[in-house]
């Protein structure tokens, strides 16, 4: 998230604010949010505590990195559970009085002490887990990479969603929206034979789903949150229907899809960690490590995306310089919509070869939670997105290692992560400020 | 919108619409319009997916009336055998049968009203309660768990239960009150997270011996005891239970409540505006708490409504898509207690229907779902709206929404008036 | 650039808001819209910048007749824009305002650095002093205006609109816009200045066209005196002046000590104000809008927090929550009446209980009582006067003088120990301005002590016994009503009573407490 920061005039995270005053303030000055964030940080080292230092478990945490075929061998990292649960929790409890020490003087957390103390607790969280493990031991590779190979969806869901919020629309059809993708691409897909021809599909019917969603919303004002709801409903319902009624009855017609090619690049792949999760990966995720410069340049450095995010915090004054709000506001919908299709296409041709009910099981919402908590920034969004995919990638991979830890938990995380973020518990998250309002002329 | 010209600053169709004549038939007029549309896209649905018909598709061009007998034979057929499955059914040998299927569409309401109730109430106060799934879930766990685990008589015990059911469901709705008032969060996020946190925790529960079912390897919890049920209201064979009689006085007491208490006159205030809410002495963030209480509690009533009254037990699908369904049904009641009250009959119909449509002509249940989020989008459509201004009153077209540009306003008062 | 609008008309609905306007601005003239605020000046100039379509008439630019279908049309056109409520994105940088609608681009890319450029081009040549990467929202509002006056020079505006610049600026930013106003002028630019402030649209006009109900009552020269001005503003010689008693001050019952509100970025709103109010006299509150006005009364309300002290008949309201501040016995008119006075779905019955609903009379337990709600609503539609269809009526279906009347009957509807009234009389028709303002004198003869807060200063020479001056969130000094208006200028500018006295040599001293020379 730091590149974010950087840009012109991106939102800039309110812990960059008082650098650029220069001089401390009254610490009443700070936004009620900032001075939350010492909080957050004080319940998750007291988390830690209690659970990483306390309750470390007294056996060594190994993790492995290389593997067979790797061009060269990086020795795996063993870890003593105890020391060092007890060492990240003080370093955690540093960080938090760090923060406490700043917000009393008048200044903000800075940004990298959320991501050190993101990073911390979670490598905290790991070897606490993984130590209570019968075998502790795990591939950090595999776990790296299963996680990113999780977050693809969610990190399309999360740029089209972006599309739509930072033109001033409110995406709740994100789940639709891959929902429908993922079954356009299996149709598609199986009636031409084409997994090519399934992605287009993909893209076309999430964007079909934009459609609706900008047409109620923008053109007929109709309240962008219930669009959304009912989109999901419409879609879940249709994409059923025609599931029970036509997929299932003729799965060798309507449901067998090819895949969408994977490439492993020669050399690069074989590199310990790093290989196996950037350069052996299906198409789509190239798509993703292409997709996400794409959308942070074009949305902080082109004139499209200064439009857009005009039009997203102050739609009035753009319309007086003569930008047609509501057409650039449907026109960015549609866009959002073909993006999170590719995501949607990631379920039917790559992930599995067939379409199931309801087969995005939330996945959308989590896109949602990602983007808000990523602070409508792409790389932030890209980020949140990485660490629920990871987390969820983490479920399966600790019911194979026979943890304590309950599988629900980790589900959970994402969607408590989210409430602490928007309520201001883990920094300030302020979203455009356009967000959710039709634009109407007077 | 390069006319402009057709918004003046202080026209609302919707009062326009109420005062060229009786309230009732302006009101009505739109959701009746908007059901039929839904239900002929849906019939147009299921044609095209019959098999006859794309058969008789084929050589549409020499005999084309196959094909449109195919098609209205196909979706009046699943739509009569849905009536049968809702309403009544004529051919059924005695008249218990007969009527049967409408004491079944009662009983699939109660939690769908129960939960809509929840939703409009919300909806009053000017908050997007998203979140009755989950609402629903968490009352659904706790009477489950006062209803197998203790052993009291009959009243005592099923009362104890609704208050238990009241009280979780409150508890997930107050969190988000609570969030909202204390730190400006928006309640459409919270609540969609905190659905699936209560999917989670449901299924997290059912993994713990204090909720498993002995000797089951299914997440399933005990039997609730016999005296924490709802009574059945008309006796065996009928499902219908007391949970009805419980929602029917729910929307008796929201009507009450909402027009003419103290408690509802600040509801609305601080849905409709929420800074002269906060102006006339209202405490608005102390509102919020309150109505996302209220509302959880009535979406609690609903999983009460479900483990004391048809499941019997708690399972994670115990809340199958009623708070989600619930959305719909406030939207389509308007948020009134009243219609709400009808939407979810409707709904109820379509449920109980929509199963006997599968068993007697295969049609997918799941036409059910598009049905009901079509007639929803229906409802907020502007040109159906001013259709049926102009059938009514000949006046001109107005290109303005009804219900749905209010909210987004109401949103961005709340904020100025939190801040 | 010459500019002819001829016969102009412009309807929403049946309701004319410009009718048959016509009006010349010649190249490198300074042309003033004077008219009250609702005359419909704002109306015309959102035609004249393609927000809005005229129902007929036709625009003429350098004697060719153009049409606007939107901004981007008057744009090209060279006509530029400064509107009342800024139209700046506030968490863009000044360069990205200003290159927002006419970007340059380096291939793909956004090239801001020719803007910058451009900003610093323009701000040299008339001494703007603003930085290119500055966030706006940080700005100050006259160096957020001034962004907006640099927005419309870099797209080379040859006619500039500025819509009730001043309205927001202290007396002193006023005079630096006008001296911009000048230069731009010398430069060769036209400038439609629109203003009901006699003061400034003598000073700086070449022409001034007067508007009145949406109509041209006659174009005068800046010769013209003030009060002929006036009298074609309003269409009646103006006679603001209130039939009142004097004040007979019985005892000093609101008493505010240090009061100092803090806001939410941390400036200092309200800085250690101390005045006192006693029963049976009218305070009104002067200033600029935005010198901490608003904070105090809402401060006084509950509103907002504060610290400090405000003892009302010994009680203190400070720390108290609105309900608390109400049942203590203080009325209050909301400066924004359809934002904060009114609910505009609600009927006009329920609006008159707004904040009344919790009485013994409107409540029976947890219920209301209905036959109560609409008796006394059908006893204050007739004794205030409020033209409505119904009681049933929605609020929002009256106009702005009835809706100021249902908050007025509400609020005086109960004995009060306190009344506060914001711009009790903005957007309100002249009829309704009379009638509120005895009212408001009434009350004061009643012995509640009164605070009016206004902005328009006849308003408050009108009605005042004393004057609280602000600026800056500080109290300047609590004048007498017979001060000079030049002297009261001074101090909304920021000097102190003596100060202001002190450059004025012609005014005469006057008591600052009248009251307490008598007790």
């Amino acid at each position: 998230m730091s590149t974010a920061t950087r840009t012109p005039a991106p939102q800039p995270p309110i812990s960059d604010l008082p650098d650029a005053h220069q001089e401390p303030v009254d610490p009443k000055a700070l936004p009620a949010s900032a001075r939350r964030a010492p909080l957050g940080f004080g319940v998750l080292a007291l988390v830690s505590l209690i659970v990483f230092a306390f309750n470390a478990a007294s056996q060594t945490v190994t993790f492995r990195i290389s593997h067979d075929g790797d061009l060269f061998r990086v020795p795996d990292i063993v870890l003593p559970g105890m020391i060092t649960g007890w060492l990240i929790t003080a370093a955690l409890v540093g960080l938090t009085v760090f923060a406490f020490l700043r917000v009393r003087s008048g200044r903000l957390t800075p940004t990298w002490a959320v991501v050190v103390f993101g990073f911390l607790f979670v490598a905290g969280f790991l070897v606490w887990v993984v130590g209570s493990a019968r075998t502790p031991s795990v591939s950090l590779t595999g776990l790296l990479a299963g996680g990113v190979a999780l977050s693809v969806p969610l990190v399309f869901g999360s740029l089209g969603g972006l599309m739509c919020e930072r033109s001033g629309v409110v995406n709740i059809a994100i789940e639709g929206q891959l929902l429908f993708g993922a079954f356009s691409a299996a149709v598609a897909g199986s009636l031409s034979g084409n997994a090519w021809v399934g992605l287009l599909a993909a893209m076309i019917g999430a964007a079909l789903v934009s459609l609706v969603l900008a047409v109620f919303s923008i053109t007929y004002r109709v309240n962008q949150v219930i669009v959304g709801v009912v989109l999901n409903v419409l879609v879940s319902g249709l994409t059923g229907f025609l599931f029970a009624t036509l997929l299932e009855s003729d799965s060798g017609r309507f449901n067998s899809p090819p895949r969408l090619p994977s490439y492993s690049i020669p050399f690069l792949s074989d590199l310990p960690l790093v290989g196996r999760i950037l350069f052996d990966q299906s198409i789509v995720g190239y798509f993703m490590w292409l997709a996400i410069p794409i959308v942070w340049f074009a949305v902080y450095r082109t004139r499209w995306g200064l439009r857009t995010r005009a039009i997203g915090e102050h739609p009035k004054a753009a319309d007086t310089l003569g930008i047609n709000v509501n057409r650039m506001r449907f026109l960015n919908v549609l866009l959002g919509g073909l993006i999170a299709g590719i995501g949607g296409s990631f379920y039917t041709l790559v992930s599995v070869t067939s379409f199931t009910r309801d087969m995005t099981s939330g996945a959308g919402y989590i896109a949602l939670a990602a983007l808000i908590f990523g602070r409508w920034n792409p790389i932030g969004a890209f980020l949140a997105a990485l660490l629920f995919g990871f987390t969820s990638n983490l479920q399966s991979v600790l019911s194979f290692l026979g943890t304590e830890m309950p599988s629900q938990f980790l589900a959970m995380l994402p969607y408590i992560i989210t409430i602490l973020a928007v309520a201001g518990l883990v920094g300030a998250s302020r979203g455009p400020a356009a967000s959710g309002q039709p634009y109407v002329k007077e | 919108m390069t006319t402009p010209t057709t918004n003046t600053p202080t026209v609302n169709a919707a009062e326009d619409l109420e005062t060229s004549g009786p309230k009732w038939i302006g009101s009505a007029l739109q959701p009746v319009l908007a059901i039929i549309a839904a239900l002929f896209l849906g019939g147009v649905l299921i044609a095209a997916t019959d098999d006859r018909v794309i058969r008789s598709a084929s050589y549409f061009f020499s005999r084309p009336t196959d094909l449109l007998s195919a098609a209205w034979n196909a979706a009046s057929s699943a739509y009569q055998a849905m009536f049968y499955g809702a309403v009544f059914n004529p051919n059924a040998d005695t008249f218990t049968r007969q009527i049967y299927p409408l004491t079944e569409t009662l009983t699939v309401a109660t939690p769908l009203i129960l939960a809509g109730l929840g939703v409009a109430i919300a909806f009053r106060a000017g908050l997007f309660n998203i979140g009755a799934q989950g609402q629903i879930l968490i009352g659904a766990a706790m009477a489950a768990y006062v209803g197998f685990t203790w052993s009291l008589p009959l009243p005592i015990h099923l009362l104890l239960v609704i208050l238990a059911g009241a009280i979780g469901g409150g508890i997930w709705g107050g969190i988000v009150g609570l969030l909202k008032a204390r730190t400006g969060a928006h309640e459409v996020i919270l609540t969609i997270m905190l659905n699936y946190i209560a999917a989670n925790l449901v299924a997290y529960l059912l993994t713990r011996p204090a909720f498993l079912r002995e000797g089951s390897t299914n997440p399933v919890s005990p039997p609730v005891a016999e005296s924490a049920q709802f009574p059945l209201l008309l006796g065996a064979p009928f499902r219908l239970h007391w949970g009805f009689v419980l929602a029917v006085a729910a929307t008796v007491f929201m009507w009450w409540m909402l027009n003419r208490s103290t408690i509802g006159f600040e509801i609305r205030a601080v849905g409709s505006n929420p800074r002269a809410a906060k102006t006339a002495g209202i405490n608005v963030t102390k509102g919020f708490v309150v109505v996302m209480v209220m509302a959880g509690a009535l979406a609690g009533l609903a999983g009460v409504a479900q483990i004391s009254g048809t499941e019997g037990s708690l399972s994670a699908g115990v809340a199958a898509s009623f708070g989600f369904d619930a959305i719909t049904v406030a939207l389509l009641g308007r948020s009134t207690p009243l219609g709400t009250f009808l939407a979810g009959l409707l709904y109820g119909g379509f449920r109980a229907g929509a199963v006997t449509m599968q068993t007697m002509t295969g049609t997918n249940v799941d036409i059910v779902l598009v049905v009901q989020s079509l007639i929803v989008l229906f409802i907020a459509l502007p040109p159906l709206f001013s259709a049926a201004r102009r059938k009514k009153s000949g006046s001109k077209p107005a290109k303005k929404n009804i219900s749905t540009e209010k909210p987004a306003q109401k949103a961005t008062a709340v904020k100025e008036a939190q801040a | 650039m010459k500019l002819e609008l001829r016969g102009i008309t412009k309807k929403f609905e049946s309701f004319a808001a410009n009718r048959d306007v016509s009006l010349t601005v010649e190249p490198g003239q300074i042309h003033c819209l004077l008219g009250e605020n609702g005359a419909g000046k704002s109306t015309l100039m959102n035609v004249l910048y393609g927000l809005y379509r005229p129902t007929s008439g036709e625009i003429l630019v350098n004697g060719q007749p153009v049409e606007f279908t939107g901004p981007s049309d008057a744009l090209d056109q060279g006509i530029g824009m400064v509107h009342q409520h800024f139209m700046l994105v506030p968490v863009f940088t000044v360069a990205e305002n200003v290159a927002l609608g006419s970007e340059s681009r380096k291939g793909a890319s956004l090239d801001l650095e020719t803007t910058r450029r451009k900003i610093r081009e323009i701000s040299d040549q008339y001494g703007f002093a603003v930085d290119p990467d500055a966030v706006v929202e940080d700005l100050p509002v006259g160096v957020q205006q001034r962004v907006e006056i640099i927005k419309a020079l870099v797209r080379d505006a040859e006619l500039l609109i500025l819509d009730e610049p001043t309205a927001v600026l202290t007396p002193k930013e006023t005079d630096e816009l006008l001296a911009i106003m000048r230069q731009l002028k010398a430069d060769g630019t036209s400038i439609v200045f629109i203003s009901h402030k006699l003061r400034e649209v003598r000073e700086v006009s070449d022409v001034i066209t007067v508007i009145r109900r949406g109509e041209v009552v006659g174009s005068v020269s800046p010769e013209a005196s003030t009060s002929e001005l006036a009298a074609m503003m309003v269409g009646r010689e103006v006679s603001l002046s209130v039939d009142k008693e004097p004040a007979h001050v019985v005892q000093e019952t609101l008493v505010v000590r240090d009061l100092t509100v803090v806001g939410d970025n941390g400036v200092t709103l309200l800085d250690d104000l101390s005045l006192s109010v006693a029963q049976g006299e009218i305070l009104a509150i002067a200033g600029v809008q935005g010198n901490g006005q608003v904070e105090f009364v809402e401060a006084l309300l509950g509103l907002r927090k504060s610290s400090g002290s405000i003892q009302l008949e010994g009680r203190e309201l400070v720390g108290r929550s609105v309900r608390q501040v109400l049942d203590a016995g203080v009325g209050f008119v909301p400066e924004d009446r359809s934002h904060d006075g009114l609910v505009g779905a609600f009927s006009v019955a329920e609006n008159l209980v707004l904040d009344l609903y919790k009485d013994s009379r409107f409540r029976s337990g947890p219920s209301l009582k209905r036959r109560a709600i609409a008796s006394n609503a059908d006893h204050r539609i007739q004794e205030f006067d409020i033209r409505t269809g119904s009681p049933q009526s929605a609020a929002s279906t009256l106009s702005g003088g009835n809706q100021q009347k249902i908050v007025i009957a509400r609020e005086l509807s109960r004995p009060l120990k306190l009344f506060v009234a914001s711009q009790p009389t903005r957007g309100v028709d002249v009829g309704s301005i009379e009638f509120i303002h005895q009212r408001i004198v009434a009350e004061r003869d009643n012995g509640v002590p009164v605070i009016i807060v206004s902005t328009e200063l006849d308003e408050v020479y009108a009605l005042a016994d004393r004057i609280a001056v602000f600026f800056h969130g500080r109290l300047m000094g609590i004048v007498g009503p017979d001060t000079p208006r030049e002297v009261l200028g001074q101090m909304m500018a920021g000097a102190t009573e003596a100060e202001a006295h002190g450059t004025d040599t012609d005014a005469t001293s006057v008591p600052s407490t009248p009251w307490e020379e008598q007790a």
